[in-house]
C-alpha cells in the first residue's frame, strides 16, 4: 500500500516545476563550479558550501509548502481505507526521495562524474542526508502549525537556525570560555545540528592536513576513528528518524 | 649503465698487481675476513650468495669488495658489520641485514671512518639500528643502496643515512624507510644531495642542522612522522624536491629554523600540515614552488626577514598563510592564490587588488584550537568576507601586492 | 449501521460538536443541515475518523471505529473542496484510488465517469481542472468502489445544474439498492425527492432527528426549505 502511495506521490513531484528547476540549478552550479578549474578539490568546497546551505533551504521550505498545498488531498486519502502512519510516512518517502532523485542528478552524477574521490563521496552523502533530514524537519514543522504563512515561517527559522544562528552561538560560547578546554563539548555540540555533522565530515576529508596539524588532533582522532565514524553516521540516521517520527506521533492524533 | 659502471670499476681496479679473489661455496676462499686480510691493496673480492656470519669487518686496504646477487652479511643484532678506514674502497651489491643495537654506542651496519673517496653502492640493508654511517669522510659517494629498517619510536632507533663532520659528499638514488631520521647531517658542507627517497621514518625524512653549501635536489621526503627539519645552516639549494603527507601537530613539509641565505625552488609540498614552517629565518628565496593540498602552506613567525615569496602557486590549501606577527618585513609577488577573489580589468594576468593571504580563520585557528569545529561554516564565511573589508584581526600590510590571475605552469 | 454516541469535541474554545448522538441505518438517506459553523462537517469528519472525538464513541457495523481503519473500505466520500496533486491527470489519479483500494472486492461503479463526461479528459493534469470539474472527479471518485456507505459533504457546490441533477439521479440510484447516504447541504430545495431523513444541527448540538415525512406533518409544509425555514424561526 505505501510503495503505490509513494509511487503516486513521486510522479507527481517529479513532474513539479519547482523541482525541476532545482534540479537543473543544482546541475548547472556543480557543472559550472567544476569546469570553472582544473583543480576538482576546489569544485568540491565551493559545491560544500551549496550542500550544506541550498540543500537544506530548498528542502525544507518545498516540503513544507507541499504538505499544506495537499491538506485536501492529505483529507481525502484520510478518508479512505488507509493506516494514518503508511499515508504519512508516505508522503515524507516521496518528498525524500524526490528531492533526493533531484540532488542525486544535479549534484551527485556530476561529482561522482568529475571528482570520484572518497571526499566526493562524503560529499554527496551528505548532501543526501541533509535532504532526508530537513524533510523530516519539514514535516514537522507543517503538521505542528495550522497556518500556512506562520508553517513556512517556522521552517525559513529552523533553516536559518541550523544554518547561521547555532554556529553563531557556538562562537559566542568559543570565545566566553577560550581558557577551558572545549574540544570535547565542541564535538557533543557539533553533534547536535545535523549541518556542523555533515560539514565536520566533509572536512575530515578535505582538510585533514589542517586538522590533524592541531595539537592532539581531538577531531580527527574522534571523527577519523571507526567509532566515530560510526557514530556520526549513527546521529545523521537519528537526524533522519526523529524529527519524522514526532512529526508521525501528531498527525495521528492530528484532526483533519 | 650499471653494467658499464661495473666495467670501468673493474678496468680501474684490474692494473697489473691487482688480484681478484673469489669467496662463496664452492669458490676457492670461504670467509671474507681471511681474505681480507690476505687480499692487498687494489685488490677485488667478489663474494658469492651466501650467508655469512663473521662479525666485525674492518676495511684498512683499498679494497673492491663486489656482491654477486646480494650475498648477505648477518650481524646477528650484535656487531657493526663493515667498517671503512682507508681511502677509495668500493662496497657494491652487498646485502647487510641485522646489524647490532647499542643504546649507548650509535652501532651502524656499514661505517664510513676517517677517509676519502668511498663508494658505498647499490647495497641493501634491512632491520639494524644505523644503516650506513659516515664520520670525517671525506667526497664519499653513496648512491642506489636500498636502506630498511623496523624502527618503532625515536628513543630506540638510529638513522639511514647519517653524516658527522663530513664534506664533499655525494649522495643520490637512495632509498631509506624505517629509521629514526632518514638522512642526518650534522657539520656536514659542500654536498650534493639528489633523487633520495627517504618515507615511513618515525621522526624526520631529512634533518640537518650546522651543515651549509649543500644542495638538495630531486629527493622525495614523504609520509615521515615529523616531515623534514632543518637548523642553523647557511647558502642551502633546495630544488625540485617534494615533500608530502606529512601529518601532525608538528610535522611540516620542511621546518626551517635559521637557516639563512639559501634558495628553495621549484619544490612541492603536497598534503601536509604545514607546507613550510619558518623561523627565525633570513634572506631565504621560495621561488616557485607548489603548495597544495596543506592544511597551512606556510607558517612563517614573526622572527623572519627578507625573505621573499614569489612566483608559487597556492591551490587548494585550508589556509594558505599563518603567522604570530606582522611580517612586513618579507616580500610576497606574483604568487597564485586559489583563494584570490580580485579582479583584472587591465588583463595583465595580475590583480588589480592585493591578496591577503591570512584569513581571519586562520588568525583565530591560531587562538582557539576548538574553532576549527567551525572552519568552513556559513557564519566563518561571513566573518571572513567582513574582516577582508575591515580587518580587524589579520595583520593588514602583510600582501601580496601582484597576485596572479592563472597558476603558473610549475 | 453508524452510531454515535455522546460525541463531543471542541478546537479551543470551540464547542465543535456538543453531546451529540445519531443512529444511522441502511437504506436512508439522511440531509445533515444547519447554518455554517453548527459542526456538520466535523460529524462527516469524526465518522471517518479524520478528527477524534474529546469523548463519547461512534461505532460502524457495531465495531468502535477508534483506531480502525479498515471500516473506510466500505465509505465512499465526497469532499467539499476537492483538491489533487498538480501535476495528476484525472486518469492517475482513478488509477491510484483504485490501487489503493485494490482489495476490496466490490467491482468498481464507473457510472458517474461516463455519465459526467470525464472518460474523455483522462489526460488532463489537475491542476488546469475548473472547480466544477475537480468537484465531479471527488464524485466519481465517492461512487467508484460501489461502497455501503456515502458520505458527500457539499455535493452539489459548484456543480452546474445538469451535472447536479446527474448526481441526484445517482443518489435515488444508489438509495433504492438500500444503501446509507449522508449528505450534508445548505442548497435544500435540491433534496427534497432525495432525502428520507434529516438532522438539524446548531452550534454544535443535535436539535432534531426526522424523517421527512414526520417533519412535513409537524410543520405542515410540503417542501424541505419551507419547512426548515419554519423551524429556523
Amino acid at each position: 500500500m505505501m510503495q503505490t502511495m509513494i509511487k503516486y506521490v513521486v510522479l507527481d513531484l517529479i513532474k513539479n516545476r519547482i523541482i525541476l528547476v532545482y534540479t537543473f540549478f543544482l546541475l548547472l552550479m556543480s557543472v559550472g563550479m567544476f569546469s570553472m578549474d582544473e583543480n576538482t578539490t576546489k569544485g568540491i568546497m565551493s559545491l560544500m558550501n551549496l550542500v550544506l546551505i541550498i540543500i537544506p533551504l530548498v528542502s525544507i521550505i518545498f516540503s513544507t509548502i507541499y504538505v499544506y498545498n495537499s491538506s485536501e488531498f492529505i483529507e481525502l486519502l484520510a478518508a479512505q481505507p488507509l493506516k494514518r502512519k503508511s499515508l504519512w510516512l508516505s508522503i515524507y518517502s516521496g518528498l525524500a526521495l524526490s528531492l533526493s532523485l533531484a540532488f542525486m542528478i544535479g549534484v551527485g552524477i556530476p561529482v561522482l562524474l568529475f571528482d570520484g574521490t572518497l571526499t566526493g563521496w562524503v560529499l554527496v552523502l551528505s548532501g543526501l542526508f541533509q535532504t532526508i533530514i530537513f524533510t523530516g524537519i519539514a514535516l514537522l514543522a507543517a503538521v505542528k502549525t495550522r497556518d500556512k504563512a506562520k508553517g513556512i515561517g517556522v521552517a525559513i527559522f529552523l533553516w536559518f537556525f541550523f544554518t547561521l544562528i547555532y554556529d553563531g552561538l557556538v562562537l559566542l560560547l568559543l570565545f566566553q570560555f577560550s581558557d577551558y578546554p572545549l574540544e570535547k563539548p565542541m564535538i557533543a555540540l557539533s553533534m547536535l545540528n545535523p549541518v556542523d555533522l555533515s560539514r565536520i565530515l566533509i572536512l575530515l576529508k578535505l582538510d585533514i592536513s589542517a586538522l590533524m596539524g592541531y595539537t592532539g588532533a581531538v577531531f580527527s582522532n574522534f571523527f577519523g576513528s571507526g567509532f566515530g565514524m560510526l557514530l556520526s553516521v549513527l546521529i545523521l540516521f537519528l537526524w533522519s528518524a526523529v524529527p519524522v517520527w514526532f512529526s508521525l506521533k501528531q498527525f495521528q492524533r492530528k484532526d483533519l | 649503465m650499471k653494467i658499464c659502471i661495473t666495467i670501468l670499476f673493474l678496468f680501474l681496479f684490474t692494473d697489473a698487481t691487482a688480484k681478484l679473489w673469489r669467496v662463496g661455496a664452492g669458490q676457492q676462499e670461504r670467509s671474507i675476513r681471511a681474505t681480507i686480510n690476505k687480499a692487498t691493496d687494489g685488490d677485488t673480492i667478489f663474494i658469492y650468495p651466501g650467508i655469512y656470519k663473521e662479525g666485525q669487518l674492518i676495511i684498512t686496504k683499498k679494497l673492491f669488495l663486489k656482491g654477486i646477487q646480494y650475498p648477505v652479511l648477518d650481524g646477528e643484532q650484535k656487531v657493526e658489520i663493515l667498517t671503512i678506514r682507508c681511502d677509495g674502497v668500493v662496497v657494491e651489491g652487498l646485502f647487510f641485514k641485522r646489524s647490532g643495537r647499542s643504546s649507548y654506542n650509535d652501532i651502524a651496519a656499514l661505517r664510513i671512518a676517517d677517509c676519502r673517496n668511498a663508494v658505498v653502492k647499490n647495497n641493501r640493508f634491512e632491520s639494524g639500528y644505523f644503516g650506513i654511517y659516515s664520520q670525517h669522510a671525506t667526497a664519499a659517494i653513496i648512491t642506489g643502496n636500498r636502506l630498511q629498517s623496523d624502527a618503532k619510536d625515536e628513543v630506540s632507533s638510529g638513522n639511514g643515512i647519517h653524516c658527522w663532520k663530513s664534506d664533499s659528499m655525494h649522495i643520490s638514488s637512495n632509498t631509506v624507510t624505517g629509521y629514526r631520521d632518514g638522512l642526518y647531517f650534522e657539520f656536514v658542507t659542500n654536498s650534493y644531495i639528489k633523487s633520495n627517497t627517504s618515507y615511513g621514518n618515525v621522526r624526520y625524512g631529512l634533518h640537518f642542522m650546522f651543515s651549509g653549501n649543500n644542495s638538495y635536489i630531486s629527493n622525495v621526503f614523504r609520509d615521515n612522522g615529523a616531515g623534514v627539519a632543518v637548523m642553523y645552516s647557511k647558502n642551502i639549494r633546495i630544488q625540485n624536491n617534494l615533500f608530502a603527507d606529512n601529518w601532525g601537530g608538528a610535522a611540516y613539509g620542511i621546518l626551517m629554523k635559521e637557516i639563512t641565505d639559501s634558495r628553495v625552488e621549484g619544490n612541492r609540498f603536497q598534503k601536509n600540515s604545514v607546507g613550510v614552517m619558518l623561523e627565525g629565518s633570513n634572506r631565504i628565496q621560495l621561488l616557485k614552488n607548489v603548495f597544495i593540498q596543506n592544511g597551512w602552506a606556510i607558517k612563517m613567525q614573526a622572527s623572519c626577514m627578507d625573505n621573499s615569496i614569489e612566483q608559487n602557486n597556492f591551490s587548494a590549501n585550508s589556509f594558505d598563510m599563518a603567522t604570530n606577527g606582522e611580517l612586513v618585513l618579507n616580500s610576497f609577488k606574483k604568487n597564485y592564490w586559489d583563494k584570490y577573489e580580485g579582479y583584472d580589468l587591465n588583463r595583465d594576468g595580475i590583480g588589480d587588488v592585493p591578496y591577503h593571504p591570512v584569513s581571519m580563520f586562520s588568525m583565530m585557528g591560531e587562538r582557539n584550537a576548538s574553532s576549527m569545529m567551525l572552519f568552513r561554516s556559513f557564519i566563518v564565511g561571513l566573518l571572513d568576507k567582513a574582516e577582508k573589508m575591515l580587518p580587524v584581526l589579520t595583520p593588514v600590510d602583510l600582501k601580496d601586492h601582484q597576485p596572479l590571475m592563472k597558476p603558473l605552469k610549475l | 449501521m453508524i452510531i454515535a454516541s455522546n460525541v463531543t469535541k471542541t478546537f479551543g474554545k470551540l464547542k465543535a460538536l456538543d453531546n451529540v448522538s445519531v443512529m444511522c441505518s441502511k437504506g436512508q438517506t439522511i440531509a445533515l443541515i444547519g447554518p455554517n459553523g453548527s459542526g456538520k462537517t466535523t460529524l462527516i469528519k469524526s465518522m471517518l475518523g479524520m478528527v477524534v472525538p474529546d469523548s463519547g464513541f461512534i461505532t460502524f457495523d457495531e465495531h468502535n471505529i477508534l483506531h480502525n481503519w479498515n471500516y473506510r473500505s466500505r465509505i465512499g466520500y465526497m469532499p467539499q473542496i476537492g483538491r489533487y496533486p498538480d501535476n495528476m491527470r484525472i486518469g492517475h489519479v482513478f488509477e491510484m484510488m483504485k490501487d489503493l483500494r485494490k482489495n476490496s472486492t466490490a467491482s468498481t461503479d464507473e457510472e458517474l465517469i461516463t455519465a459526467f463526461g470525464l472518460d474523455k479528459l483522462m489526460h488532463k493534469k489537475m491542476q488546469t481542472l475548473s472547480g466544477g470539474t475537480r468537484q465531479k472527479v471527488s464524485a466519481s471518485l465517492a461512487f467508484l468502489f460501489n461502497p455501503d456507505v456515502l458520505i458527500l459533504d457539499e455535493p452539489t457546490a459548484g456543480l452546474d445544474p445538469v451535472a447536479s441533477e446527474i448526481l441526484k439521479q445517482k443518489m435515488i440510484q444508489e438509495k433504492e439498492k438500500g444503501k446509507l447516504i449522508l449528505i450534508t447541504s445548505h442548497v435544500l430545495s435540491e433534496l427534497d425527492d432525495v432525502v428520507s431523513e434529516i438532522i438539524y444541527m446548531q452550534d454544535g448540538q443535535l436539535k432534531f432527528h426526522k424523517s421527512l415525512e414526520q417533519l412535513q406533518e409537524d410543520t405542515g409544509q410540503q417542501k424541505l426549505a419551507k419547512a426548515i425555514a419554519q423551524i429556523m424561526k
